[in-house]
Parts: C-alpha cells; sequence; structure tokens
C-alpha cells in the first residue's frame, strides 16, 4: 500500500502525472487549473519529474505541442479550464481524428460571459461531441487513480484516442483530501510504456493530416467513431484490473442505494457524494429513493444506464450545464435520448443548478427531490426542465 | 494501405487517415494539365541542369548522357525552363490534339 | 532575358540530385511556392520532420490517399505549425533523454505560407521563437491567401490589387505596407534570420542548410512568386523573383545573432516599375502609387544597410 497523505486535489494531480512517467506538459494557466501546473513545472524544475514543461503562450498552443509532442510517440499531458478549452476547441476535434492519445485534465468552470472563474459542466458540454474518451472524478483520490488509468486506455493499442479527466473547479481543485499514492512497482504492473502505431520518425516517413477528400471523409468519421463506441470494453477491463490492484473499483455507471428505489437522483461530478448523503437523509424519512451516478461520460455507456434505471419509475436528473434553447441540461437531454428504446420509461424530471459555482446544500437536493415529486404528480410526461433557486423564477 | 484507392471501407482505412506510402503522388498524371510541352535542342543544349533546377515538379531528370529531359507523365507545361535556359535551347510547343 | 556566365550555371550540379518532395502534386503550373518547398526539401534530405500549416502547400502535396512526402510530414490547423513543430522537437528531445529512441540529428520544420505566419500564426511563431526550441520555421511568402482564392494578408504589398483589397474606384488596392516579418523575427534575438527566393537556389539552400546547423530557433521568409494570384504567366516565375530581389523590394540579407549582412547585395538597384509591370495585380497603379513605392522601397533598402554597418555585420 503506498503512503496516503492529505493533499490539494490538484497537486495529487499533478504527482499521478508524474508517476505516469510523461514526457511533456505544454500548459496555459487560467483559474482553477493553475495549481496543477505550478506544481508539474516544480517537480520538473527540481528533477523529480524527467519531462519537458513547454509554457506555451496559449490554450490553442497548448493542445497544439501536445499534438506534436503525441505524433513522435511521447506521452504528452496538458490541462485547462472553461475558455481555455473553448481557445483550443477546434484542436481537440483534430487530435480525435487523428488519433493521437493525449490526456487532459479539465478543472471543469463556468464558460463565460458573463467572465466566471467558478465550477460548473458548461465547458466539458461545450465538447460533448469531439470525439474524446470523457470521465468524470468525484473526489482526490479518483483523480489520482483515473490519471493512471487515462493513459493505459488511451494508449491501448484497440483504443489510440485522448481522454478527459473532470474535475469540479475549486469543489475538488482546491481542497485537500486524503490521497493513497500508488507505489511504483503498482504502476509498472498497470501503465505499459506507450507504443504508437505511427508516429513521425524519418526511419519510417509518414503523412499525417492529409486532406479528407469527400470520398473518403465519412468513412474515416466513422472510422473515428467506432473505436470511440468500442473503447468502452478497454475501459471496463482497465477499471476492473486497476480495482486488482488497489482495491478501488470504478465502473461507468455507479449506483447508490438504488436496489428497490423508485426515484433515482441522476448526477455527474462531486454533486455525487453530496446526494448520496441526500439519499440517507430521505430514506431515513421513509422516501424511496436512490442514485446513479455517471462516471462514463463518452463512450455513453447505454445498457449500463439502462440497466440501474429499470426498476425506477422517476428520474431527477442534476444538470450543471445549460443547452440554451434546447430542453434542459445536455445530461437530461442525453439521457432521455438513451431511454427511448427501453423497456423502461421512467419520469424524467430535469433541474440545472449550481451554475457558477453556486453552492447546492443538502437542503437544496431535499427541495429538489420534493419539487421532483410534485411535477410527477401533476404531470407525469413532464419534459421541461427547471432552473432551481434562480431569483425570479 | 498499401494501394492508393478511392474506395476502401472504414475498416481499411489507416489509423488517423494516416498515408503510409511516402512521395506516392508520383503515380498522379500531372502530365494531363498540360497544353504546351517544352522540346529541348540538343544542339543548344550546354547541360548545365538550370531547367533541371528551376522545375517546381521536378519533373525534369538528367539522361545517361547527360542531356536534361522532361518527363512527360509529370510536366504541367509551364515553360520555366525554356524562359530560364541560359542558351534559348528549349522550346514550348503546342501539344498537339 | 539576361545572359548569365557559363560557370555560375553549372553551379547547380552542387545541389544534390535527390528529391524528397515528389512530383505529381497539384500545385498550379509555375508555382514558384513548390519550387521553394521543393529546393529545402534537398536542402534538409532525410533526417527532418516537417510540421506544416493549412495553406497552398498543404492541400497540393497532401490530397489523401496520396501525399507528396518523402519525409515524416504533419498537418494539424491553420495557426499553429510553430506550435506543433515545438512539440515534436519536445517530445523527440526527451524521447532520446530517457533512451526510447536512438539519439540521431533530426531537424524540425515548421511550415506556413503568409497568412499561417504573419497573420493566424504570428502568435505560435513567436511562442515558439521565445521558448527557443531548436527548430526552423520556414514562411513561403505568395502575399495574400493563395489558396482560398488570393485575398489579402498582412504579407500583401501595397498596391497590389487582391480579391480582398480589390483595385477599386475609391481604394485602389491594399493600402497597408507589407508586414516585415524577417524583422519581427529578429527581434526576438534568435540566432538566424534569412530572406532567400528560389530564382537564386544556391543562396536559398545554402541558408536552410545553415539554418539547420543551428542550435535554436532559426527563420526563413521565402519570397515565393505565384502566377495564379500576382497574374503573370507562369513561366516568368523565376524572373518576377529574381526582378524582386535585383529592384530592391525583396532584399536577400540574413541575421546571424544579430549581426546583418547582405548575401548577394544589388549594387545599383533597378526601377521597381520593372517588376511591377509584369504583374497584372499591380497593373492599375498610378503614377503617384509606383512612385510611393519607390520611395519606400529605397527607404527601407537603406535601413537595412544601416543595419549591416551598425551590426558590423560584413
Amino acid at each position: 500500500m503506498g503512503k496516503r497523505i492529505g493533499l490539494e486535489v490538484s497537486l495529487s494531480a499533478a504527482e499521478a502525472v508524474k508517476m505516469a512517467n510523461v514526457d511533456c506538459i505544454a500548459a496555459y494557466p487560467i483559474t482553477p487549473q493553475t495549481h496543477i501546473v505550478e506544481h508539474l513545472s516544480e517537480l520538473v524544475n527540481d528533477g523529480d519529474l524527467d519531462a519537458e514543461f513547454i509554457p506555451v503562450e496559449s490554450e490553442h498552443s497548448a493542445m497544439s505541442v501536445s499534438a506534436g509532442v503525441s505524433a513522435v510517440g511521447a506521452r504528452a499531458f496538458t490541462c485547462t479550464s472553461s475558455q481555455g478549452l473553448a481557445l483550443m476547441n477546434e484542436i481537440v476535434h483534430i487530435v480525435a481524428s487523428m488519433r493521437l492519445p493525449i490526456v487532459m485534465i479539465l478543472a471543469n468552470r463556468s464558460m463565460s460571459g458573463p467572465i466566471s472563474i467558478w465550477n460548473d459542466h458548461t465547458d466539458v458540454m461545450s465538447i460533448r461531441d469531439c470525439g474524446w474518451i470523457q470521465v468524470f472524478a468525484n473526489n482526490g483520490q479518483e483523480v489520482f487513480d483515473n490519471v493512471l488509468f487515462a493513459y493505459r486506455v488511451a494508449e491501448s493499442q484497440k483504443v489510440m484516442l485522448p481522454l478527459i479527466i473532470n474535475i469540479d473547479g475549486f469543489i475538488l481543485t482546491h481542497v485537500i483530501e486524503p490521497v493513497e499514492f500508488w507505489e511504483k512497482k503498482q504502476v509498472e504492473q498497470y501503465l505499459p510504456d506507450f507504443k504508437p502505431i505511427h508516429t513521425l520518425h524519418p526511419d519510417r516517413p509518414v503523412t499525417m493530416g492529409g486532406v479528407g477528400m469527400p470520398y473518403v471523409f465519412s468513412e474515416a468519421k466513422v472510422a473515428q467513431d467506432e473505436p470511440l463506441i468500442q473503447s468502452k470494453a478497454e475501459i471496463i477491463t482497465a477499471w476492473k484490473e486497476l480495482g486488482d490492484i488497489v482495491g478501488r473499483y470504478y465502473k461507468p455507471i455507479e449506483t447508490y442505494r438504488t436496489e428497490d428505489a423508485e426515484t433515482l437522483f441522476v448526477t455527474q461530478g462531486s454533486f455525487g457524494e453530496t446526494v448520496s448523503l441526500v439519499v440517507d437523509a430521505l430514506r431515513d424519512k421513509g422516501e424511496s429513493v436512490g442514485l446513479v451516478m455517471d462516471r462514463l461520460w463518452r463512450p455513453f455507456p447505454f445498457d449500463e444506464f439502462r440497466e440501474a434505471t429499470s426498476q425506477a419509475k422517476n428520474l431527477i436528473v442534476i444538470d450543471r450545464a445549460i443547452s440554451y434553447g434546447g430542453q434542459g441540461g445536455p445530461l437530461a437531454i442525453d439521457i432521455r435520448s438513451a431511454l427511448y428504446k427501453g423497456e423502461n420509461q421512467p419520469n424524467i424530471t430535469n433541474f440545472i443548478c449550481g451554475l457558477a459555482g453556486r453552492d447546492v446544500t443538502i437542503n437544496d437536493f431535499k427541495n429538489i427531490y420534493h419539487k421532483a415529486m410534485e411535477k410527477i404528480k401533476e404531470n407525469p410526461r413532464e419534459e421541461d426542465f427547471e432552473y432551481y433557486g434562480v431569483r425570479g423564477k | 494501405m498499401s494501394k492508393t484507392r478511392q474506395d476502401l471501407t472504414w475498416q481499411e482505412l489507416e489509423i488517423g487517415a494516416t498515408i503510409i506510402t511516402p512521395g506516392n503522388s508520383d503515380e498522379y498524371k500531372s502530365g494531363d494539365w498540360r497544353s504546351i510541352r517544352p522540346v529541348v535542342d540538343k544542339k543548344k543544349c550546354i547541360k548545365c541542369g538550370t531547367c533541371y533546377i528551376f522545375c517546381p515538379d521536378a519533373a525534369i531528370y538528367e539522361t545517361e548522357d547527360g542531356f536534361f529531359e522532361a518527363d512527360m507523365f509529370y510536366c504541367k507545361g509551364c515553360g520555366i525552363c525554356a524562359q530560364e535556359c541560359p542558351t534559348q535551347a528549349i522550346e514550348m510547343v503546342e501539344e498537339e490534339e | 532575358m539576361e545572359i548569365v556566365e557559363p560557370t555560375n550555371v553549372y553551379a547547380y550540379k552542387l545541389i544534390t540530385k535527390k528529391d524528397y518532395f515528389a512530383p505529381g502534386h497539384r500545385a498550379c503550373q509555375g508555382c514558384a511556392e513548390a519550387l521553394a518547398v521543393r529546393l529545402v526539401a534537398k536542402a534538409l534530405g532525410r533526417n527532418v520532420i516537417v510540421a506544416s500549416a493549412t495553406g497552398c502547400m498543404e492541400i497540393i502535396s497532401s490530397p489523401w490517399p496520396f501525399t507528396s512526402w518523402r519525409v515524416p510530414w504533419i498537418h494539424v490547423a491553420f495557426e499553429n505549425a510553430a506550435a506543433v513543430a515545438s512539440g515534436a522537437e519536445a517530445g523527440m528531445k526527451v524521447l532520446m533523454r530517457k533512451g526510447k529512441v536512438p539519439k540521431k540529428k533530426i531537424t524540425f520544420l515548421a511550415m506556413a505560407g503568409d497568412g499561417g505566419t504573419s497573420d493566424i500564426g504570428v502568435q505560435a511563431l513567436s511562442g515558439a521563437l521565445e521558448r527557443g526550441h531548436d527548430f526552423i520555421y520556414i514562411c513561403y511568402d505568395n502575399e495574400a491567401y493563395m489558396n482560398t482564392g488570393i485575398q489579402r494578408s498582412s504579407s500583401t504589398p501595397y498596391g497590389a490589387s487582391t480579391t480582398t483589397s480589390p483595385a477599386g474606384k475609391v481604394i485602389p488596392g491594399q493600402m497597408t505596407w507589407k508586414k516585415n516579418m524577417p524583422e519581427i523575427a529578429a527581434a526576438h534575438s534568435i540566432p538566424y534570420v534569412a530572406t532567400a527566393c528560389p530564382s537564386y537556389p544556391i543562396d536559398l539552400v545554402e541558408k536552410v542548410k545553415k539554418a539547420a546547423k543551428i542550435k535554436g530557433p532559426a527563420y526563413i521568409h521565402i519570397l515565393s512568386v505565384c502566377p495564379t494570384g500576382w497574374r503573370l504567366p507562369p513561366a516568368l516565375s523565376i524572373k518576377a523573383g529574381r526582378l524582386a530581389v535585383e529592384t530592391g523590394v525583396f532584399p536577400l540579407y540574413e541575421v546571424e545573432y544579430g549581426r546583418y549582412r547582405f548575401t548577394g547585395k544589388i549594387e545599383k538597384l533597378r526601377p521597381v516599375e520593372e517588376y511591377l509591370k509584369i504583374q497584372g495585380r499591380f497593373r492599375h497603379l498610378s503614377e503617384e502609387m509606383i512612385d510611393t513605392i519607390q520611395k519606400r522601397v529605397v527607404e527601407e533598402y537603406e535601413k537595412l544597410e544601416k543595419k549591416v554597418e551598425m551590426t558590423e555585420g560584413d
């Protein structure tokens, strides 16, 4: 068992990146990601991590530099938040199409405007369709473990896709949590060296990024989507093996007290831990309620989600993001779509809350529960969504 | 992929649509673009290689006896060689038909 | 056409016969930019990794499933050639340091057009130069966004007619002076900056080879005549480049560790009109505009001469 210490989550993320033996870190500072890259540059400059720290002049270059790093067969890491992610948007799409297994930690922060440094999921939702593997980490330990998982999956021969780890900005990045580090031999057992399929090297000249003529473009896109869809198998295997080594098991869909629950909360990110306390409190009062936490966002784990919700009559989907002019939050929209072909068609209510770091307390979630129950009584096929706790609404 | 085909299935594509056959553009007949062609007067040619060095398409090659000729498979008929030849040994003539 | 000494002319045989930029590419007839790429490829040989921006040279050389590149080449996006090259250079450095890849001299080349350099690519270029990566950045300057249909860039010269700075009744073409990218590069205090033109192939090849040997960033700005966009017959591409140099519009010089030196100084500059009048994009110029150009060209040339003197480059 590795050492277990109380450490700011950002720092433990950096330590995990160090344990993963990355070759290059290219990053641009943006709140609330800063502590992660600051610590990494300390590790490099102190000689504790043999890597190049490339202080790029913008996030667009952070992802572009990472593309160059990955294309020559080196292990690349980058890290950003909202506006930085938006700035690198075109390259985010491109590296997925080029099958470059870059790992990025996204310290979730609200998309401007108005400008906000605080946490919500509007940033990750803006790249929902970009082709990366996307997971959520819910606490400090999960962040640490998932960095090693990320390289293991991203670089696996059948996958070869970039991967993003979402961690709630400030709520996770800036809090101190107990984290158990891995031992070096555990990392060696779990994470092999990066063996790319093609690299840029004069001995084997290849051309990467040629023009996608109309007669090949559609095939190229399917050739990109299929591995993403199929990667779920490798993801599940990698999480299982992680558990076998360190004793912590992760799954695409985590459930809490769902066995006989009529109503299920659905959350992503750090909300999950808060809501689990709410579930306990409500159950103490006799409510039939449970919690489903979505850990794997893309590829979306349809089977696992349908199974977890197969007995539920009602879902309360908690979104920390908006789809303007759409039908609520992106998570709810995806879930309605995911259940379309399911046997079970629960009532789905959707609450958007916690935008730009607004606190959502246990009491708030209890209110949300009761509001959801009211809505369902009035209109069982309620499709609207509610902005929770907004003055004037 | 090893063959230059435009009808591969998605499974047959190289990962990331990478092209692993370097320089295979040399299968493409850019000579089809041409409407005039260079003709060398060997009596005037001094074998200096000026035409060779200025051809944007690397279409001019050195023959066994040291003269320089344009490969009609690639030559686009731009006329740079004729223009630059120091002894004016090259003339651009209309392609027949 | 000028008479060239036979001895000078045979000097072209010093350049390698190998071609690393294959024929069958889709460049226009008479494209001097493609010629420049071909010459650079000859200068750098096999051991190079190229990161290209979006642009003419990228499109014509990589229409899937074809590639003209006989060396490793990557294209990611429009404004990030310098950033991708930075990443490749840094990544390879670490791999070699960690023993994962055998140590070997590999040249890293970032290439982009004038749009991808002086406009959208300026940021990435500046960052890469400041960070001091060991790479060469080559700007192939055909003085407009040619690939997308001859729109103006900040490298379009004063007076030129392009599709977004057309010679109109009220505004006669591009009204600002060409952005001086070599000077911007030199202001980063990098070890080597040079201008070159494929009309002078030996000079170009020598400069590229020098840049490859230098440790740290090198910047080379290559004037690439575009017969399509500049509106002249394809056969005159080389002549136009020569005139650009001989009139002082595009002086050939290098800056080595801050010391300026002309490479092939023109003792008596030809009048700029000789260069302008063979190009359709300048057909509309008034006497006054030509005069403005002439005066400014001489002014810039004299500034350069002063820099040579001041830095004792000669």
